[in-house]
């Protein structure tokens, strides 16, 4: 076992691992933070996505002693300070992005993250960045949609598939 | 999983010196290392993680200007910081997996696994890379040797990779779309003494050098160059996604593609 430490969502925290405990089982099982979902745990469908120093990763696919003196968000980190919902999750709201809701904290954390990166995406660009991001429920076209609205942009012209 | 010991050392020879003992392993972006061990296919007693060694990574040019990628650099990184210098090695880098494997995995981890299906050979092999590792220089047609087989010995290191710069390129995947690995892959460069054709994905032999194709386009660089060579599914692979015959009539097709489009 080793002691590790990292800033979870603006937090201090630390825990006791072992060499095999993954980031997404630290956060879910040491610090209770169950927003993180395990839907595959073998890197194929992106519900476990967190930030690690601003970087969008597979927390299923990550050490958590490779966190070790990192930066993490979580989706329990991506509301507003006052609690209200952030601009992305209030558009998968909207624009009804989510049946079940199980993909939707990794889908939001790749929302995130590509807006970061590209703050007005084409949706062919959206597409292109929830391959990572597998959705048995919503066809992604209001997915497609939420993120599109997110950036500011119209979202009329997203054609169903 | 099983358990392991767990070491991150900051300089490649605390790394190197971690190596040393018995079944110990080296970590780099884990995402094909950490799936494999989740399967109890690999059971190293340490993993000695690569990821905190600030001289493993980066993008440069070379005193040659040939393009130098640090081991431990991620796909990420060379999609953004190798766009401006080799084009079709930042396009090719761009297009592994999602965006999520490219923020971790390492082009160190793909050489060294060297998958059948896997991008970064078909890159290194068609540039005629240099693969360089703690101990050695391995040039790219000595260091292919097999599906995932190299010419890496027990605890060495990819530390860089050295990529000539060629006048054109251009890498296309038949992308498999279940994994997004290449079904089919072919890097095509041009340098000013002739032309490589590396193919990925086809063979169970892992990454070959198509050296019928080299001739033609050597002396002809056009996708008409390649109309009278047919290829063999002799040791092609059969799979669920396709079969041999199929294999073997995709290296042709994305042949001529990846020569109509190289820039
Ligand atoms: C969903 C998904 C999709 C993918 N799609 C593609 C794709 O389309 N194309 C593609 O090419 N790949 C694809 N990959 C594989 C990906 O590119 C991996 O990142 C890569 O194969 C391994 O790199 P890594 O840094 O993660 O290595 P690791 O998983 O950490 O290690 C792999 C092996 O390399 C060794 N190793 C690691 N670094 C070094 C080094 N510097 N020197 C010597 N040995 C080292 C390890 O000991 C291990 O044996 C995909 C992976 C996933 C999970
Ligand atoms: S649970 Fe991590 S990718 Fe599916
Ligand atoms: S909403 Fe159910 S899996 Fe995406």
């Amino acid at each position: 076992m080793a002691k590790i430490s990292m800033t979870v969502n603006g937090k201090a925290v630390s825990g006791e691992v072992e060499g095999r405990t993954l980031l997404s089982a630290f956060l879910r099982d040491d610090q209770g933070l169950t927003g993180t979902h395990i839907g595959c745990d073998t890197s194929q469908c992106g519900a476990c996505n967190v930030h690690v120093n601003g970087v969008n990763v597979k927390s299923c696919t990550m050490l958590a002693a490779e966190a070790d003196g990192a930066e993490v968000t979580t989706i329990e980190g991506m509301s507003n300070a006052d609690g209200s919902l952030s601009v992305v999750q209030q558009a998968f709201q909207d624009y009804h992005g989510l049946q079940c809701g199980f993909c939707t904290p990794g889908m939001v954390m790749t929302a995130a993250a590509l807006l970061k990166e590209n703050p007005k995406p084409t949706e062919a660009e959206v597409r292109a960045y929830l391959e990572g991001n597998i959705c048995r429920c919503t066809g992604y076209h209001n997915i497609v949609k939420a993120i599109m609205a997110a950036s500011g942009q119209d979202v009329m012209p997203v054609a169903a598939e | 999983m099983y358990n392991f010991e767990f070491s991150k050392p900051s300089t490649v020879a605390d790394a190197v010196a971690a190596l040393a003992s018995e079944d110990a392993q080296a970590l780099g972006g884990g995402q094909t290392l950490l799936p494999t061990m989740k399967q109890r296919l690999a059971q190293p007693e340490t993993l000695v993680s690569l990821t905190g060694i600030d001289e493993l990574k980066g993008v440069c040019q070379g005193d040659n200007g040939a393009v130098v990628v640090g081991g431990a650099t991620t796909h990420a990184t060379v999609a953004a910081d190798a766009a401006a210098l080799y084009p079709a090695l930042a396009a090719l880098a761009s297009h592994i997996g999602d965006p999520q494997v490219r923020n971790r995995g390492t082009i160190g981890g793909s050489l060294a696994n060297n998958d059948p299906a896997a991008c970064y050979p078909a890159a290194a092999l068609g540039s005629g890379a240099t693969i360089t590792t703690n101990k050695r220089d391995i040039a790219a047609d000595d260091y292919f040797q097999g599906m995932f087989t190299t010419a890496l010995e027990e605890g060495e290191i990819i530390t860089s990779v050295s990529f000539p710069v060629p006048e054109a390129a251009n890498y296309q995947k038949f992308v498999q779309p279940a994994s997004r690995f290449a079904m089919v892959g072919i890097f095509v460069a041009k340098y000013s003494d002739g032309v490589r054709v590396a193919v990925t994905g086809a063979s169970e032999d892992g990454v070959y050098r198509w050296s019928e194709a080299e001739a033609a386009l050597s002396s002809n660089f056009s996708a008409s160059a390649l109309s009278d060579l047919s290829v063999s599914s002799d040791g092609m692979i059969t799979d669920l996604h396709a079969t041999a015959a199929y294999r073997a009539h995709l290296v042709k097709v994305m042949t001529g593609r990846a020569v109509a489009a190289a820039s």
